[in-house]
């Protein structure tokens, strides 16, 4: 089991995802500067949250960038399982491999708490344990914004991985935290191979944290 | 006394410095200071990087204890956390910047404590704060309350150091100065920490972080007739804050840390390169010679005077050992900072300062330091705020329950959510009770301990009588940490006040003394950092005195850790400590009949150590469900409190049943939730411990019941308590 | 009538956000850059065709809302 999480300055839930890799699988993670351009044989590549470059510009734009994007895009292209968490998630999208955009959060204010997801479908690796999570939000930028042709494509094509509900798997207006549309907390590449949400899985590993309903999407991929 | 100096009496005085304070720097100097040196006396003589006029005073405050690793005078004071690691912390306030552009205000004044915790090699863990503002419906509270918690937020969230509590009240004296003081937590192991004197004839003095610019350089350079002519240029600017860069500056300095490479460390905060510069110099009792034509620069044509004095954030001053400067600049460029050598140690006792070959300054470190001002200010205490009866009439004009909900409805005692959800309290993944509890406990990374964190104060308490006002401001954060089930250790203190030179300012300040140095005493709770702000006054008008207090205590087995929420139905709960029913001066005389008047509530010292160590042994003993302080609104609210986080309610059937038993602020008191079975060994155990325990109710269904009185839902009661902060600021 | 505007910095004020952009652009390959400012720009379309009152109008809404005086700069321009 090899993982590899990607490190940019300025990512700042590098450490967290590390500590919730070892756990769940046994064995830590490579942490990749992102100035390398490469990245070994890998069963995983985690690009972790935080404000790499400070959020500057556009979240992820600059990140977007860096040496090794290429090399993940490369990778991802070629299979292997990536995971972009919040931050990561704005990158993967400022790359292309994921649609979309994320935009301001339609309370204007960064919101931190914990919320619910619940998996749109089980054919891919991170969504295969179809159960209701519990796992913190903590963005400014989360608002999931997409042209109707693009949502309509990622629905047809079984794209959306998770939507924002309430703790009984309700999806409604109520538990949209940020205003996504149609409430997507989750997208998928066209393959399933990429994964980019919004939530914090890393957060929620273990009960003395409040949940450790994360482990669910690691687990397919770690195990 | 006439002016006999050749340099320009307004310029002296648009320095902030007085005659005699000019003539002892000619005594000293043996000649006139230049324009340069000028400033550098300026700033190293003010209030804030001299504390003239509180020094005596603080010099009272016990410092010392077993666990005290560090004590004040460093960058921050530093505890004994068990097994080779230490907990790093201080209190510091940004007020006036805030006041001027609260987003940046804060947010630098963020920057600025996280600086002082990671300069002496520890990685924070923690921010707190604890903020005042002024009363709602002033033009300007809004606007500073979303600035400043947007600023806190945007930095803290930004560097990735999670805001896990803090404080926030509302008062008119706050209209025209708020208060934002804040408070980081940094843990480090024993044997690497960083220090700030300078050492070693020759070695290499090391500027990194970000360039300079004219940021924030004092407001005299505006009245200083050499700025006359191009005044839009040269206009003294906010500063920015830059937490990205500040990350970036983290990341170098513990990584260069762990190389045996620096000597001293400094980082620049106040007066920057001057204080930062004579701090290390005066620290090793040794010289600097520095060179300001090599100082990063980001603007322009920058005077040595503007380079002395420019508050440019997210930098630091360091002493390298001899050879290690290239291994270091390769860590700072990995990074993408600013590295240079400006200078070196000396033996000449003197800074020296160098630009484009001519010498800007020099002056003797001890002038500055040793010879800098101090004052015993006269103060007069005024009489302590005498009993006050309530009529009884307009106590019953509610039922308990209205009251209680007016009381949680209201901006001093509604729900903080809207607050610290705009916080990452959760980044780092070791927050084990999150902000809404007594205390924050944040897990010391990889161990099964953790430290507990509370900030605290109640300037009403301390307005009308400074001496129990300041033993209460200790006491409080002493409970928060007990009742989270940590062993309280040491304080960091802020000491917020006017104008010390009004005789009645300087008593509320030399009374908070007198009660905080009692209570550290007492409860063996040093202070080990601190920050004072004086002249915190608008228009005459100075702010309630308002010394916060920041604590830190230790949690040896995390299972222990105890937060107020409720766990269970058919638990009972006990009140700790005797209830009288003390309401002046409370939040029900405030909050529900406008009233500030009567007597601050007494601590009793040694009951409220022997109350705190009683519900530390129900810790112990894993007697207690659920514990949680009776502080400002008293019994019921602390009661309400408890069903609000947990959803679970309370029946309420104990012996006396009225507001002054209810809303009473009496000290030294706990609510505790207990197993029933627990019954007979909680009354066993408090008798040993010769404790009062009162019986106050049973957990049960959803719903706060006063038998024989009234009640509410939880749903009814939160749905109040949740609302005045969102609406508020829409 | 259409009102630009543009919200800057004040010279001298650090821009972290223009630093990092700078940097980033000379990593890519442009070089001769030598320093970055960014700002907001914003588009107001106003009734009426009076520009002298409507450039009065403007400066008010940049001074009371969409400028922070204390460290931006504004500028008004009506097509």
């Amino acid at each position: 089991m090899k993982s590899h999480v990607i490190v940019f300055p300025g990512s700042n839930c590098d450490r967290d995802v590390a500590v919730a890799i070892e756990r769940i699988s046994g064995s830590a993670p490579e942490m990749i500067w992102h100035k390398n351009t490469s990245i070994a044989e890998s069963d995983l590549i985690v690009v972790p949250g935080g404000f790499s470059y400070g959020d500057y510009l556009r979240c992820g734009a600059i990140a977007s960038t860096s040496p090794i994007i290429n090399e993940v895009v490369k990778k991802a292209k070629a299979g292997v399982p990536v995971i972009g968490i919040c931050n990561g998630f704005q990158i993967l999208i400022e790359t292309s491999l994921l649609d979309g955009a994320l935009i301001r959060n339609n309370s204007l204010s960064f919101i931190c708490k914990d919320i619910y997801i619940k998996p749109e479908n089980t054919s891919s690796i991170f969504t295969k344990n179809n159960v209701v999570a519990k796992m913190p939000i903590a963005h400014n930028e989360g608002n999931y914004f997409a042209t109707s042709d693009t949502i309509k494509k990622i629905n047809d094509n079984d794209q959306v991985a998770f939507r924002y509900c309430d703790a009984n798997g309700l999806i409604n207006e109520g538990s949209n935290p940020n205003g996504s549309i149609d409430n997507i907390a989750g997208i998928l590449n066209d393959n399933k191979n990429v994964l980019g949400l919004m939530p914090h899985p890393e957060r929620a590993v273990e009960l003395g944290l409040g949940s450790d309903d994360g482990k669910y999407i690691f687990e397919g991929v770690l195990k | 006394m006439t002016w006999e100096h050749k340099t320009d009496q307004s310029l002296v005085e648009s320095h902030g410095l007085k005659h005699d304070e000019f003539d002892s720097i000619v005594q000293g100097l043996g000649r006139e200071p230049n324009f340069t040196e000028l400033g550098i006396f300026s700033a190293m003589w003010n209030e804030h990087c001299s504390y003239k006029s509180s020094k005596f005073w603080l010099k009272k405050l016990p410092t010392t204890g077993d666990r005290v690793v560090q004590g004040p005078g460093e960058n921050a004071g530093v505890i004994d956390i068990d097994d080779g690691d230490v907990a790093v912390f201080k209190m510091e306030s940004h007020n006036h910047p805030s006041y001027i552009e609260p987003y940046q205000g804060a947010a630098t004044g963020v920057g600025g404590i996280l600086r002082d915790i990671f300069t002496m090699g520890a990685r924070p863990v923690a921010n707190l704060n604890a903020l005042r503002f002024g009363e709602p419906n002033h033009p300007k509270t809004k606007h500073l309350l979303s600035g400043v918690v947007e600023g806190i937020g945007g930095y803290g969230n930004c560097i990735g150091i999670p805001t896990v509590g803090g404080e926030v009240n509302f008062h008119p004296s706050y209209n025209g100065n708020i208060l934002v003081n804040a408070m980081t937590v940094g843990i480090a192991k024993k044997d690497k920490i960083f220090y700030s004197a300078a050492a070693g004839i020759g070695n290499p003095v090391v500027y990194v972080g970000s360039k300079t610019g004219r940021d924030g350089i004092h407001g005299a350079t505006m009245a200083s007739a050499e700025f006359d002519d191009d005044s839009e240029d040269k206009k003294p600017t906010v500063q920015v804050g830059d937490p990205f860069t500040e990350k970036l500056l983290l990341e170098a300095c513990l990584e260069l840390m762990k190389e045996q490479a620096i000597i001293a460390i400094q980082d620049m905060g106040a007066a920057g390169l001057t204080s930062s510069s004579i701090e290390m110099a005066s620290k090793g009792n040794v010289g600097l010679e520095i060179d300001l034509t090599k100082v990063p620069m980001r603007a322009s044509n920058m005077t040595a005077y503007e380079l002395m004095l420019s508050e440019s954030q997210e930098r630091m001053l360091m002493v390298l050992e001899p050879g290690k400067e290239e291994m270091a600049r390769n860590i700072f460029k990995k990074w993408d900072l600013e590295f240079e050598v400006i200078g070196k140690v000396t033996d000449t006792k003197n800074l020296v300062l160098n630009m484009h070959g001519k010498e800007e300054a020099c002056i003797p470190i001890n002038i500055l330091v040793e010879d800098a001002p101090e004052y015993q200010r006269d103060y007069t205490v005024r009489e302590p705020a005498g009993e006050y009866q309530i009529d009884p009439n307009t106590l019953n004009s509610k039922t308990i329950i209205d009251d209680l909900v007016i009381m949680l409805s209201h901006p001093n005692l509604c729900s903080r959510r809207w607050i610290w959800e705009q916080y990452d309290h959760m980044v780092m993944a070791d927050t084990l009770v999150r902000p809404g509890s007594d205390a924050a406990v944040v897990r010391v990374h990889g161990t099964n301990k953790a430290i507990a964190i509370s900030t605290d104060c109640s300037p009403t308490y301390c307005k009308h009588n400074s001496f129990e006002g300041g033993k209460h401001a200790v006491v409080e954060t002493w409970r928060n940490l007990v009742a989270s089930g940590a062993l309280p250790i040491a304080i960091t203190d802020c000491m917020n006040f006017g104008n010390p030179e009004k005789p009645e300012i300087m008593g509320e300040f030399v009374e908070c003394i007198r009660g905080m140095t009692e209570a550290c005493t007492i409860l063996n709770y040093p202070v080990v950092s601190g920050n004072v702000s004086l002249y915190n006054e608008t228009n005459g008008e100075g702010i309630y005195p308002t010394p916060a207090i920041g604590g830190v205590g230790l949690i040896k087995d995390i299972s222990k850790t105890k937060t107020i929420a409720f766990k269970q139905n058919n638990s009972l709960v006990y009140a700790v400590g005797e209830t009288k029913g003390h309401l002046g001066n409370s939040q029900y005389l405030s909050i529900v009949q406008h009233k500030e008047l009567g007597s601050t509530p007494v601590i009793d010292l040694n009951k409220e150590l022997k109350n705190g160590k009683f519900i530390l042994e129900l810790v112990n003993q894993d007697l207690a469900l659920s514990a949680h302080d009776i502080g400002e609104g008293g019994l019921l609210v602390a009661a309400a409190e408890m069903s609000l986080s947990s959803g679970i309610g309370i029946t309420i059937d104990c012996a006396i049943k009225s507001h002054e038993f209810f809303f009473g602020e009496d000290q030294g008191r706990y609510l505790i939730e207990i197993d029933i079975q627990n019954d007979d060994t909680l009354k066993k155990l408090s008798a040993d411990h010769g404790v009062v325990v009162e019986y106050i109710g049973q957990t049960k269904d959803a719903v706060i019941e006063i038998k024989e009185n009234s009640k509410i839902s939880i749903e009814e009661l939160k749905n109040n308590h949740e609302k005045w902060f969102p609406d508020f600021t829409k | 009538m259409l009102a630009k505007i543009h919200i800057t910095l004040k010279k001298d004020v650090l821009d972290p956000q223009g630093k990092v952009i700078a940097n980033s652009l000379s990593d890519l390959g442009f070089d001769g850059i030598q320093s970055v400012r960014q700002g907001k720009y914003i588009e107001i379309i106003l009734n009426g065709d009076d520009k002298n009152a409507a450039t009065t109008k403007l400066n008010q809404m940049c001074e009371k809302l969409l400028a922070n005086l204390v460290i931006e700069d504004y500028s008004v321009e009506i097509d």
